[in-house]
């Protein structure tokens, strides 16, 4: 029975997810991370769905499906920051603040 | 196997959030990711696993490297760490979640939910590891599975909209 | 250890050290075949000095990449710059395992003086690995191959190379999904993804190649870009790039790169004569199907090598016939032609086999009609000019 491991390694991957979001500036870095924390999802509940049915496994094709979405998206902002800023460390990305 | 995995995948982890190089990054995310796909194997669920190291690994890292080749980024900055007040608010966050963690192991999973052991390896040997999956999908979760693909597209739509530099 | 267990352990090992000697040996030939084939459609002689017929020329190249100097220019980075040919040359490696290249072996059961009794009970399948998510492995592995490409663009710290894995990770991407959509309709056909299956129901129907032509040919166009040869060979184009991601490359690490050039290839042939061609079926004879035996083994071995070694053939003919995509070309065919074509052949072959099914007509008539009028169609298309736009429409347009 793999459940409690498998949950604390989800647990260890996503705290690790949360800290690189939260330390890094540069927006590319903290992309992958967000990324990080997506799969720490995804493992708990590939360990959930060994002991509650396949259901569990429906639900990471779909956290699947919406992290390549947001890649896509996510990446071509990125690119377009880059373009207007020639730079993606975030503390310089302030034009909301006039 | 399993802690041999975990231990990759946490190491991966930890060298992904810590390395200046974004290509570096990139590349031990990739290991985790990997690692990541083995545990899944382990756990009984080897489409997800091979779904895994296809869409991650083959498609989502790839089109990261790509677009940090594209803008020429590989070599890193000096550091781009936050400052202390960043650190601060980190360390708060992260001991409000061990906090959390620490609650939900202490509570059991609830009984009545558990599968005997062993019963999604017998359903999966019985129908074959895909069919256990699109059985589910394409019963139960139908209208969630064509949402999806009204996502995806809307997200084509989108990262062509911004990405392109004159429509 | 019990005499199963053993048994069991005995073929595994034997299988893999088999395969894998005979695959590199495959690949070494592979190479001659290339720079003879070569020479005899530009007719030249190719190399012929060493060896009967130059057979032992690759040895000698490998020699000579051994004994060269491993040359580490001086701003590449130097554990990617490692680490490109081996990620590389492992997943074209190890994706072969899963292929199935013969009729089964009859099991065992013998004793050795000092070892003990071996068993293996039932047949022995040909196949390294029958995983059961089969041709989804190879998928995925094969998706690993752009990292070598990648890395090794990248950590040369040059601006061809740089540009060479920019190229190998966008167009790799790209026609990863036509490869993957043409073999779904493979998969609805056969109704299971593991690749023994895949080459049973072709024994028990047709070939898939008769049914289903139209994705044969985009799984053969994709899998040319997907090996990286010409037509699609943009990462390195000589002409353009040098020689793209390998230029800074040298001695061994050279090699790495070019043996799994070859590996890649002869994976991919073994692949499309496995999924399109029946893999170790002998056509027009059911007494490849019969219980194991070394006979059986031997031949449908022999029908499986000739197979692959035609697509091998093929690789090499078209390499020396067709010239270079541009880029923007390569991208158009890529997500403008192949992408809605296979998109629209997934559809209708899943409302024939559905409708079939509730109608009750015999699949196979209905599929071979359709194919016919669906092969029409691609001939159409593929006649001069209406695949892809030339600069002179895209300048008018």
């Amino acid at each position: 029975m793999l459940l409690g491991p498998a949950l604390a390694v989800s647990a260890i991957l996503f705290s690790l997810g949360v800290a690189g979001v939260l330390l890094r500036r540069n927006a590319i870095i903290i992309f992958m991370c967000v990324e990080l924390m997506l799969n720490a999802a995804n493992l708990a509940f590939v360990a959930l769905a060994q002991q509650l049915g396949p259901d569990g496994q429906v639900i990471v094709f779909f956290v699947m499906a919406v992290a390549a979405a947001e890649a896509a998206v996510g990446l071509a902002i990125v690119l377009a920051i880059y373009r207007h800023k020639q730079t993606l460390d975030i503390q310089n990305l302030n034009l909301l603040r006039g | 196997m399993f802690w041999l995995f975990a231990a990759l995948a946490v190491g991966g982890a930890l060298m992904c959030i810590t390395r200046r190089s974004p290509v570096a990054s990139a590349l031990w995310l990739v290991q985790t990711l990997f690692s990541l796909a083995a545990i899944f194997v382990l756990l009984d669920a080897q489409f997800i696993a091979a779904l895994q190291v296809m869409v991650y690994a083959g498609a989502i890292m790839v089109l990261f490297l790509f677009v940090i080749m594209l803008l020429n980024l590989g070599r890193g900055s000096a550091t781009d760490m936050r400052g202390w007040t960043g650190r601060l608010v980190a360390l708060a966050l992260g001991l409000l979640l061990v906090t959390e963690l620490w609650v939900l192991v202490r509570s059991p999973l609830a009984s009545p939910l558990q599968l005997p052991a062993g019963t999604l390896s017998r359903v999966a040997q019985e129908q074959g590891v895909v069919a256990v999956i699109s059985d589910s999908l394409f019963r139960t979760y139908l209208v969630p599975f064509e949402v999806t693909s009204v996502l995806l597209l809307a997200a084509i739509v989108g990262a062509v909209v911004l990405a392109k530099r004159r429509l | 250890m019990t005499p199963d267990i053993k048994g069991f352990l005995l073929a595994a090992t034997v299988k893999i050290v088999v395969v894998f000697s005979v695959w590199m040996i495959a690949i070494m030939l592979a190479t001659w075949l290339e720079r003879r084939g070569s020479a005899f459609m530009q007719d030249r002689l190719g190399p012929n000095r060493v060896g009967p017929a130059g057979l032992l020329q690759p040895v000698a190249d490998g020699l000579k990449n051994f004994l060269k100097e491993e040359t580490w220019p001086k701003w590449v980075d130097q554990p990617l710059f490692l680490l490109a040919p081996l990620m590389s040359f492992i997943p074209s490696l190890i994706t072969f395992a899963v292929i199935p290249f013969a009729a089964p072996l009859p099991g065992f059961d013998f004793t050795l003086p000092l070892l003990g009794r071996f068993t293996y009970q039932g047949p022995i399948p040909m196949v390294v690995a029958d995983l059961p998510i089969g041709l989804l492995f190879i998928l995925a592995i094969s998706s690993l191959a752009v990292y070598g490409i990648v890395l090794a663009g990248w950590s040369s710290a040059s601006k061809y190379s740089m540009l060479g894995g920019i190229r190998s990770s966008a167009q790799m991407i790209s026609y990863e999904i036509a490869l993957g959509l043409s073999v779904i309709t493979v998969f609805i056909l056969s109704g299971n993804v593991t690749l023994s299956e895949v080459v049973a129901a072709q024994q028990r129907t047709v070939w898939f190649v008769l049914a289903l032509t139209v994705a044969f040919v985009l799984f053969l166009v994709s899998a040319f870009a997907e090996t990286n040869r010409l037509p699609f060979d943009l990462p390195e184009a000589e002409a353009e790039l040098v020689t793209g991601y390998h230029t800074e490359y040298s001695a061994m690490k050279f090699s790495m790169f070019y043996v799994a050039e070859y590996a890649a290839i002869l994976t991919m042939s073994a692949l499309i004569a496995t999924l399109f061609f029946g893999g170790w079926d002998i056509p027009f004879t059911r007494w490849d199907e019969g219980p194991p035996s070394v006979a059986r083994c031997a031949a449908t071995l022999l029908a499986f090598g000739t197979k692959t070694g035609f697509f091998l053939l093929f690789y090499i003919w078209v390499r020396w016939t067709l010239p270079r995509f541009r880029f923007d070309q390569l991208m158009e065919l890529g997500w403008k032609v192949m992408l809605p074509v296979a998109l629209g052949y997934i559809t209708v072959i899943g409302l024939v086999v559905w409708g079939a099914e509730r109608v009750g007509v015999a699949l196979a008539p209905v599929l071979i009609g359709l194919n016919l009028v669906a092969t029409a169609g691609l001939l159409w298309g593929l006649d001069r000019g209406r695949l892809l736009a030339g600069a002179r429409a895209r300048r008018a347009a």
